[in-house]
């Protein structure tokens, strides 16, 4: 019997398997994405479309590739960044139910964006940048709060970031009662996450300040795993707790802000998705990372189609559909991990 | 024969009061070495200090003859590796990949486990008798079997020194006897220093060529079995009588607890026996 029979098969083949079977759902998501509209297209025309195999009708190509490739190309990234986000603080802070605005991301960049949509600034930069100057500041304080105590506990972190979010949806309140005029619609839809606001140069903009966040996440993978041990094994296998920790909270709410101050908030992506792959492929940081950026990418494509086609006039916020699809989907999870 | 661990007059405490009080020795490579002492004499955190967990006030700490804060983190687990007392039981990461991970000291940030770290992690499995187990999830072992994989885990890591906080603790009497002849197996087969804490006098008096009892954070005393474990440093230590004869197995001394009835009924029988002459 070979040596190494009783170890899991070898960890890079599993990266790879994992990482063409995400891409390739991830593909034919995007392609429906595009293909799937209000506008009554076969999907033969677009399929020809895309491959170029014949010439475009012009009102067809400006609709594919100005609205909702970029359209779709946002909520690839939103899913990814949010589902990574998820898996980060779920290994951060050991909390199962833990996701990308515990720390307070989501309440202080809705209070930055809502100030900026009452003063009237544009979607963007103006409303962006308040919305990404919100949630750092909040992210700011909570560790100000959780680091006066001694040591940095994640109990501590994960209070503080309650406490702040609550104190933010007062101030939301606030601002949302004191608001009468068609901008109340604007803040609800960005409360409620929506995707609507896409172009071509703020999706590319996104994608650039995202793909170095990856990047280095990915690289943090194995001490990731490690510190799933317990703080004080992970600092005997030589992994420095303090700068991972500090380093995976920067990374991961930078990265977060980004989305939000795009896309709104948007609910249960960051939980239900690193959850369901946990569940499929087991704990491995090393494979579950970019299983989570492209599994992500493909639940949100998906959730942001059906926002799109299911009404009969219009669209609702994708934030309705992410919550509905993800709250009983997680208490699934949560009842079959149980057994 | 060299040094292995050398502390000096180490001094910690979270509050106020120090927990570990101007403590100095020296263990020996390839020594099996037991800290003994009561409930919150400061055991736990003069390991946590000896394997780098925490850094100690005052004092130094010296591993193979270099000061602790010389080496770097990854330098620092490739000489020493820890088995914590609480470690988490509901990781959720198989026996093979636990076992695995002892080897990230040794690996780059990028680099994936080549085939002879699978093999020493075989060999780690199979050292403490896990390896039946590998595919198995640490949170679904018992606790005999998670120490034993933990165990197997600080193998892996190819320490100079392991350091265990109460590793039989949790055990059955089978079990502990167990873990101890591993760790015993592997000072002499590997001459790997063992610095451990107990809290069984006897099991440590058994293994260890020289125990160190702690009280309040200060050294009580230091030396062979037969030097530490006598009537009188024990009372002064545990606040309790204790009956110390010879071990019938290993000339060793062997500690009995003493019930306060059976005491008292015999301070009664003396007495009487004093007021009759």
């Amino acid at each position: 019997m070979p040596a190494t029979t009783s170890l899991a098969q070898p960890v890079l083949r599993r990266i790879l398997t994992v990482s063409l079977l995400m891409g390739s759902l991830l593909i034919l998501s995007a392609f429906l994405g595009v293909s799937i509209g209000s506008t009554d297209h076969s999907l033969s025309r677009v399929l020809a479309l895309l491959f170029s195999l014949t010439d475009a009708d012009p009102t067809l190509s400006s609709i594919v590739w100005r609205i909702r490739l970029p359209r779709v190309l946002l909520a690839a990234l939103v899913g990814s960044t949010l589902s990574l986000g998820g898996l980060v603080f779920q290994a951060l802070l050991r909390n199962p139910l833990a996701e990308p605005y515990i720390l307070g991301v989501s309440g202080g960049s809705a209070v930055g964006a809502i100030a900026g949509i009452l003063l009237g600034l544009s979607p963007f930069p103006g409303v962006a940048f308040l919305a990404f100057a919100g949630s750092m500041a909040t992210l700011f304080l909570v560790l100000v709060i959780a680091s006066a105590r001694a040591a940095m506990k994640k109990d501590t972190l994960i209070l503080a970031g309650v406490m702040v979010n609550a104190f933010c949806s007062s101030v939301i309140m606030f601002l949302i009662s004191l608001t009468q005029d068609s901008r109340l619609h604007n803040i609800l839809f960005w409360l409620m996450g929506d995707l609507s606001m896409s172009d071509t140069n703020r999706t590319l903009f996104l994608l650039i300040a995202l793909l170095p966040c990856f990047a280095s996440l990915f690289l943090l993978a194995r001490p990731m795993n490690v510190l799933l041990m317990g703080e004080e094994m992970a600092a005997n296998m030589g992994v420095n707790v303090r700068v991972m920790s500090v380093a995976l909270l920067l990374v991961t709410s930078f990265m977060v802000s980004a989305v939000v101050c795009q896309a709104g908030l948007l609910g249960f992506v960051g939980l239900v998705v690193p959850h369901l792959l946990r569940l499929l492929l087991g704990p491995d940081h090393r494979v579950l990372i970019p299983a989570c950026i492209l599994g992500g990418a493909s639940y949100l494509v998906l959730c942001d189609l059906l926002a799109r086609s299911l009404p009969a006039q219009g669209e609702m916020p994708v934030g309705v559909i992410t919550a509905m699809l993800g709250a009983p989907l997680f208490i699934i999870l949560l009842q079959r991990s149980r057994r | 024969m060299k040094t292995a661990l050398a502390i000096k007059d180490l001094t910690h405490g979270y509050g106020r009061q120090p927990v570990v009080n101007g403590v100095t020795f020296s263990i020996s490579e390839g020594e099996f070495f037991i800290i003994i002492g009561p409930n919150g004499s400061g055991k736990t955190t003069l390991v946590r200090a000896i394997s780098g967990a925490i850094k100690p006030q005052t004092g130094q700490v010296q591993i193979l003859g270099r000061p602790l804060q010389t080496f770097s983190r990854k330098g620092l687990a490739r000489n020493i590796a820890l088995v914590p007392q609480a470690a988490p039981a509901d990781v959720p990461f198989t026996v093979a990949d636990v076992v695995l991970m002892g080897r990230s000291p040794h690996l780059n940030l990028l680099a994936i486990e080549k085939q002879e770290d699978l093999e020493l992690a075989e060999r780690a499995m199979a050292f403490t008798h896990v390896r039946h187990l590998a595919q198995r999830r640490l949170d679904q072992l018992s606790a005999g079997e998670r120490q034993r994989v933990l165990i197997a885990r600080a193998i892996c890591q190819q320490p100079r020194i392991m350091v265990l906080d109460e590793p039989t603790a949790p055990l059955d009497l089978a079990h502990q006897v167990h873990i101890m002849d591993l760790l015993e197996r592997l000072r002499t087969e590997e001459n790997i220093t063992i610095v451990m804490v107990s809290h069984d006098l006897n099991l440590a008096a058994m293994y260890a060529d020289r125990l160190l009892l702690l009280k309040d954070g200060i050294l009580i005393s230091l030396g062979q079995p037969s030097e530490v474990l006598t009537f009188e440093t024990l009372e002064r230590a545990y606040g309790c009588v204790l009956l110390v004869d010879e071990n019938p197995v290993k000339k060793v001394p062997r500690v009995t607890l003493v019930p306060n009835s059976i005491l008292s009924a015999r301070f009664r029988e003396a007495e009487a026996g004093c007021s009759e002459k």
